[in-house]
């Protein structure tokens, strides 16, 4: 693990640097284009903190060794790109249900199914939501930069423990594999899961405003019963009851809804009087900033938004803006985040700037504004 | 002496149990609960994984210890990730044929190679009971279930070799009528510190029972006449099948961290 | 022996399912005439004085519904 300081790495290293910052204590995975540089050097570093690692046959395998790990008692996570993201949808589900705290990080490469595994694309932005069966909420973040990379990795740590849940941070083969400076602060604020206290014994449900109940690990005599059927608040399964799915479904969203504000988090800039807003996210996002930049520069009144949380969506500010403004989303998929900035902004005023397999140059989105503007 | 109201009392819950009448579920929770209780280690160190199915029913919410029911064949996968999380931890895996060997074939045949310390009980039935009787892939071929009604025509596996040939530390066959047997090859298994991997063959008289019509106790007298503890005889052998000493997974891994200047968490 | 041996079978955890009636060696137990609360034919003793205390019937019954209560010092 390095030490503070300020360092010219890649992103995904960054990420595993992140990921010993907030405590990883438990890495499984299997090696996958473009997030393999996760893992190696995880499987160097890891160790040296005390951390295990695990490479496993698959990685179905590899998310379930992480649930195990993390009801062990540690902190844990697994990287991937889509065709492994797939895999892992079943369990990511039953980390849901069973309220396990996990990172899963997807390096978005451009698919459908194979594609080109170099290349970016956010095509995993909906499976990242809605990959799983069931109704659920889930989190991810965005991340833009190597320094996101780091920070982003950190936060989905602290956010999983926070309120119980798989965090997936939602990179792409773009930032992944970027290579530029970012810093390792001195503090890094880290958040751990919450513990059982000696009167509880409902380790599955709770009457606390913020939804979360309290995660004791595995040996510490508690008869736990960790199950992804619907169950009980003492875990009991209880796979008939009405009341026992509509209470435990409708708090298992409740989490990740009625938090919405202190997990959201996006960057805008000029979006209040705007003709048009630029809105991406990712890698994609670097040249769109730029644009903007050069279009108000050049005196035309552009904002540009990014959500660094993508899930949740910001979806009020959005649907503010999408009043006052017209909307152009520039992202490197046909259909990444389009049905939602669409149920945020209307299709009326929206436009799109899809660009598949590589990112557009700042004088590319540029032009794109001119005709949209013009 | 322990009798089964005290094993009852220590290691079962919420029975009566929803497995049918005459099911070897039952049997299987109550020789693992004998062979932890014979063995003088902590109850609430031994954690018990289990996937899906009827098997998978036996700890989860049964057996008195922590328990992690978790999806369709990946109760390895999930313990392994529990066992290299907390080494002090006695993991048992309790798994159906079709959850084991099926869907979750590739996972045991890894969890066996790198000889990780799972005790891990496969409860043979030989075909998919809970969803009605199709056929498992440890169905005989022939075998009429409702998924081959003109009889399997593929061949049935024998797990314990592919286990056995995977590098498992410890393999053995039992089965519901070998009680005593059973639960003594159990508490080896939490003594052995590598892969255990003991196939239990137990008796479905709703699913196999209804299709050969045959009873509980009819299959379990079948267990008697049909198996051998004698390797040159003819006939299902039951017994230790292989035990090794092989290096083991966590034990690797803790000594890796430690070898590197660092404390496992 | 009978003053010192007790099978109690809980009625209600028995399934009926016969195995211990089938395995015990002496052939001491019976399904009973009557019901228990989930329509189960429970098993009963009939012949406790042939009890040979093996205790073959409370290791096979697969609901943990028998229990062979010995007291050491009385047989």
């Amino acid at each position: 693990m390095l030490k503070p300081g300020t360092y010219f790495m890649e992103g995904n290293e960054a990420c595993a640097e992140g990921a010993m910052r907030a405590g990883l204590g438990l890495y499984a995975g299997y090696p996958i284009t473009p997030a393999s540089e996760v893992m190696n050097h995880l499987a160097k570093e890891l160790p040296k903190t005390g951390g295990r690692f695990l490479q496993m046959e698959d990685e179905i395998a590899s998310i379930a060794a992480v649930i195990g790990g993390a009801w062990s008692g540690l902190k844990s996570m697994t990287a991937t790109s889509g065709p492994g993201f797939s895999l892992m949808q079943e369990n990511i589900g039953y980390a849901v249900m069973t309220e396990t705290p996990c990172v899963i990080v997807d390096v978005q490469r451009a698919g459908p199914s194979t594609g080109q595994a170099t290349k970016p694309g956010t095509g995993d932005v909906m499976q990242s939501r809605f990959g799983s069966h069931g109704d659920y909420e889930i989190i991810a973040l965005a991340p833009n930069s190597v320094q996101e990379m780091f920070d982003f990795t950190v936060r989905s740590f602290n956010l999983s423990e926070r309120y119980r849940t798989p965090v997936v941070l939602l990179a792409d083969a773009g930032v992944g594999h970027m290579r530029e400076k970012f810093t390792i602060p001195e503090k890094v604020k880290t958040i751990e899961r919450k513990r059982p206290k000696e009167v509880d014994k409902e380790f599955f449900d709770t009457h606390e405003e913020d939804h979360v109940p309290p995660m004791p690990d595995f040996g510490e005599g508690y008869e736990l019963m960790v199950t992804g059927s619907t169950h009980l608040g003492d875990g009991t399964r209880d796979t008939a009851s009405f009341e026992a799915q509509d209470r435990l479904v409708r708090r298992l969203n409740a989490k990740i809804n009625d938090n919405r504000e202190e997990i959201e988090d996006w960057e805008e800039m000029g979006c209040n009087r705007a003709d048009l807003v630029l809105i991406s996210y990712g890698s994609i996002s670097r040249p769109v900033k730029g644009a903007v930049k050069k279009a108000r520069e050049d005196g035309y009144d552009i904002g540009f938004f990014r959500p660094k949380v993508i899930w949740p969506s910001p979806e009020d500010r959005m649907k503010e803006i999408g009043k006052n403004s017209e909307v152009m989303l520039v992202e490197l998929s046909l259909q990444g985040y389009r049905m939602e900035v669409e149920r945020c902004v209307g299709s009326e005023n929206l436009y799109i700037f899809d660009i598949l397999n590589s990112l557009p140059t700042i004088e590319q989105v540029y032009e794109k504004i001119m005709e949209v503007i013009e | 002496m322990i009798t089964t109201k005290d094993i009852r009392n220590k290691y079962v819950k919420n029975y009566p149990s929803a497995f049918c009448p005459g099911c070897g579920d039952g049997m299987v929770l109550n020789a693992m609960s004998r062979a932890v209780e014979k063995s003088g280690i902590d109850q609430k160190k031994v954690a018990a994984v289990s996937g899906i199915g009827c098997a998978a029913w036996i700890p989860s919410p049964y057996w008195k210890v922590d328990t992690l029911h978790t999806t369709h064949g990946r109760a390895i996968p999930h313990a392994t990730g529990l066992k290299v999380g907390n080494k002090d931890l006695e993991v048992m895996v309790v798994s159906g044929d079709g959850d084991c060997a099926g869907i979750g074939g590739n996972h045991l045949l890894h969890a066996a190679r790198n000889n990780i310390d799972l005790n891990v009980l496969m409860i043979n039935n030989g075909l998919y009971a809970m969803t009605g009787g199709q056929v498992a892939p440890t169905t005989e071929h022939g075998e009429k279930t409702l998924t081959t009604p003109y009889g399997n025509p593929s061949q049935g596996i024998d797990i314990c070799n592919v286990v056995k040939h995977s590098g498992a530390s410890h393999v053995a066959r039992w089965t519901t009528y070998h009680m005593n047997e059973l639960i003594k090859e159990i508490e080896r298994t939490i003594d052995i510190k590598g892969f255990s991997f003991i196939e239990v063959l137990s008796q479905c008289p709703t699913r196999t029972g209804k299709k050969e019509g045959l009873s509980g106790v009819e299959m379990l007298e079948w267990y008697r006449e049909n198996t051998t503890k004698n390797k040159e005889e003819e006939g299902i052998y039951v017994g230790e099948i292989q035990y090794v000493e092989r290096t083991e997974l966590t034990e690797e891994i803790y000594e890796q961290i430690s070898k590197r200047g660092g404390k496992p968490r | 022996m009978a003053d010192c041996l007790n099978i109690k079978i809980d009625r209600d955890l028995c399934t009926g399912c016969g195995i211990c009636i089938r395995f015990c060696p002496k052939d001491i137990l019976e399904p009973s005439e009557d019901l228990n609360q989930y329509g189960n034919y429970y098993a009963k003793v009939v012949d406790l004085d042939s009890c040979i205390v093996c205790r073959r019937c409370e290791l096979f019954c697969p609901d943990f519904a028998i229990t062979v209560e010995k007291e050491e010092e009385k047989c």
